[in-house]
């Protein structure tokens, strides 16, 4: 005990402790710093497993001489009650600092110092250990266009320039056509949007020549499928909350068995149903694109579950908002549309894109019925003959691309959070 | 004078328990009527039967002429013409002050907005929140809340006016501001009925004071006489405990 005692600092050795330790924690981190850029290791001469944990050691009594409450110092106080305030949580903050300067030099030479970009074929990247870029950049436009081809790519582009452009339309619409805000993001801009997807994208009139949708892929098809999955599944998730919690019992059952089939089967299934049983039930000459069919099902399918996110947001209104809106003289719809549902949606934006952010991140499964959108595209590159072996740069790729969709998304619902905050 | 609210023989359970037993009240125009009780008396549940909040099973309520009934077709409209101030306030949490009020005369009664809102800065000005319009409801006081919310029933500019116990969920130094604002509502001549346990606003303002116990009316009188000398054994012992 008395030998813990000497490391404890009290008020009036603190000033001394503070350098000491402070001092040792240096020492500890130069240490690993030394071990993992310059491979210099200064130990050597102590016995394998105590080498091995010196740093552990020096820091953690470094940081055992530095624990004092209301220090009078505030960044210490500050670095004492986030992560040094037992030695169980010293010790796990030195680990991950420790694993930290461990990892980056390796990962640091992989990805960059050692990496290739140059060349276009698998034998510029030979030579090097590192990551092999090229890959990525000699496939790059089939990763964001699929097997659309090149002399169109600017269909895509100039159809997404559209679709964003008329995205922002709502924040011109003032004065009087304010009032219509509602009814042109719900059901004007996806027609809109469906209008410009088929004759630019799809083509097959004014002179455009007809791309088949087994051609799309890659990124613009994750967009295309999420995009239309996100602005359909949300009017029907929500109709659907309200069906379950209605009065009337035919709807209530209806919207009940609805949700209940839609989230017991697994969406990889409903997609392969939708391509493979659907047409069976169709007359021989009736046809639906593939790409609609799996849209369509992603819809259905997605669509429970964000009624249930919403049905969670209705429950946790007080019964009070229905007695005074109802007081008031509102009928049922007025009452959802101007109270209710208002309150509910703010209450579950969390919980919206939470499952929005999944649909985005399913989207890769429609590879089963045979598109291939960007992992697909991925996926296909990785077993060409011709370049064989860059699974892990492809990976990298991807993850890179979708981290950066839904964290985007992940921040725009924040912001929206914030802009619907009312409470204070 | 002209009944404008009728109860007859009105009978309601709440599963096996029964809460109103046999509520015979009328309610003549203008008149000011203040319900008191211990509670689970069955006040509340009697005034949100009026505008159908709640649905009696057995009896006959008619309201300026209509009967409530499952076959009551627009109770919307019914509704619209009653006003009601809630114990809880139950203000619109994500509307202004200013859009709580104008809300329902703008959906319900298609009153122009510019219109309604006229209509509702006068309201705001007679419970003296005017200066209060733009803020939401989270920024203001009980006190404040809960005259906005009056505010907010006056801007459909009813015939009927119902508190259900509207001083309850307020700090004592905020009573008296709502009170103030429903007493002025009196004398502008306003049909009220109003539960609550100020016996001082029943003084003041009551033209009769009907008691409950157990969800049946035990006693109906002048505000004067019902304070003077009352008839029935439980409503001495309830005064004697309340005053």
């Amino acid at each position: 005990m008395t030998n813990i005692n000497i490391l404890k600092p009290t008020r009036d050795n603190f000033q001394t402790y503070l350098y000491i330790g402070l001092t040792l924690i240096l020492i500890s981190i130069f240490d690993v710093v030394l071990r993992s850029f310059f491979n210099f290791n200064f130990s050597t001469f102590l016995p394998g497993i105590l080498n091995l944990f010196l740093p552990l050691i020096i820091g953690l009594v470094g940081l055992q001489m530095i624990r004092l409450e209301y220090s009078g110092n505030k960044i210490i106080d500050k670095i004492n009650q986030s992560v040094n305030n037992n030695p169980f949580n010293a010790g796990l903050t030195l680990l991950i600092i420790f694993l930290t300067l461990l990892a980056t030099p390796p990962a640091l030479n992989w990805m960059i110092f050692e990496a290739t970009i140059s060349g276009d074929t698998k034998e510029a990247c030979a030579a090097s250990e590192g990551a092999c870029w090229t890959y990525i950049k000699v496939w790059f436009r089939r990763f964001i266009y699929g097997m659309y081809p090149n002399d169109f790519h600017w269909r895509i582009n100039t159809a997404f320039i559209f679709l964003i452009a008329f995205a922002f339309v709502g924040y011109f619409m003032k004065g009087k056509l304010k009032n219509y805000i509602t009814f042109y993001y719900a059901i004007l801009y996806p027609i809109i949007a469906f209008i410009i997807i088929n004759f630019l994208i799809s083509g097959g009139s004014f002179g455009l020549e007809w791309v088949e949708t087994n051609a799309w892929g890659g990124l613009s098809l994750t967009f295309i499928v999420s995009f239309f999955g996100l602005i359909f599944c949300f009017p029907l998730g929500m109709i659907l909350a309200l069906g379950r919690r209605s009065e009337l019992p035919v709807i209530r059952y209806i919207s009940i068995g609805y949700i209940e089939f839609w989230r017991g089967v697994p969406l990889i299934t409903v997609l392969f149903m939708s391509s493979v049983m659907f047409p069976m039930f169709l007359p021989s000459d009736a046809f639906v694109d593939k790409l609609i069919r799996v849209i369509a099902a992603i819809i259905l399918f997605e669509a429970a579950y964000v009624a249930e996110v919403i049905r969670g947001g209705l429950q946790a209104l007080p019964r009070g908002q229905y007695d005074a809106a109802k007081s008031l003289g509102m009928g049922y719809w007025r009452m959802q549309i101007f109270v209710i549902l208002p309150q509910a949606l703010k209450l579950v934006i969390p919980g919206i894109a939470n499952t929005f952010l999944a649909l985005v991140k399913d989207t890769p499964l429609i590879f089963v019925v045979g598109l291939s959108e960007v992992v697909g595209m991925l996926q296909m590159a990785k077993t060409n003959p011709k370049w064989l072996g860059f699974a892990m740069e492809g990976y990298i790729f991807a993850s890179i691309l979708f981290w950066a969709i839904c964290y985007a998304m992940s921040r725009y619902s924040q912001y929206l959070e914030l802009k619907y905050k009312t409470d204070r | 004078m002209s009944a404008i609210i009728q109860m007859k023989e009105v009978n309601k359970w709440f599963g096996d328990f029964q809460v109103l037993k046999d509520i015979n009240l009328e309610v003549g125009e203008k008149q000011k009527i203040v319900v008191c009780g211990p509670s689970g008396s069955g006040k509340s549940t009697l005034i949100r039967c009026i505008n159908r909040l709640e649905e009696h099973q057995k009896g006959q309520i008619i309201v300026d002429g209509n009967e409530l009934s499952e076959k009551t077709k627009d109770i919307e409209k019914i509704r619209a013409e009653v006003g009601m101030v809630f114990q809880q306030f139950n203000l619109f949490p994500h509307l202004s002050i200013l859009d709580n009020c104008t809300l329902a005369p703008i959906w319900v009664k298609k009153t122009p907005k510019k219109k309604a809102e006229e209509l509702a800065m006068r309201q705001l000005e007679q419970v003296q929140i005017a200066d209060q319009a733009s803020k939401f409801p989270g920024q203001l006081s009980g006190g404040q809340q809960q005259r906005a919310a009056l505010a907010r029933a006056l801007c459909m500019e009813p015939k009927i006016m119902l508190f259900d116990e509207p001083t309850s969920a307020l700090d004592p130094e905020m009573i008296k501001e709502v009170l103030d604002a429903m007493v002025n509502l009196a004398k502008a001549g306003m049909t009220m009925i109003v539960v609550t346990h100020e016996m001082g606003f029943a003084k003041e303002v009551a033209d009769e004071v009907v008691f409950m116990d157990e969800g049946m009316i035990v006693e109906r009188a002048k505000t004067s006489d019902f304070f003077a000398n009352p008839k029935n054994e439980r409503t001495k012992l309830f005064l004697s405990q309340i005053l």
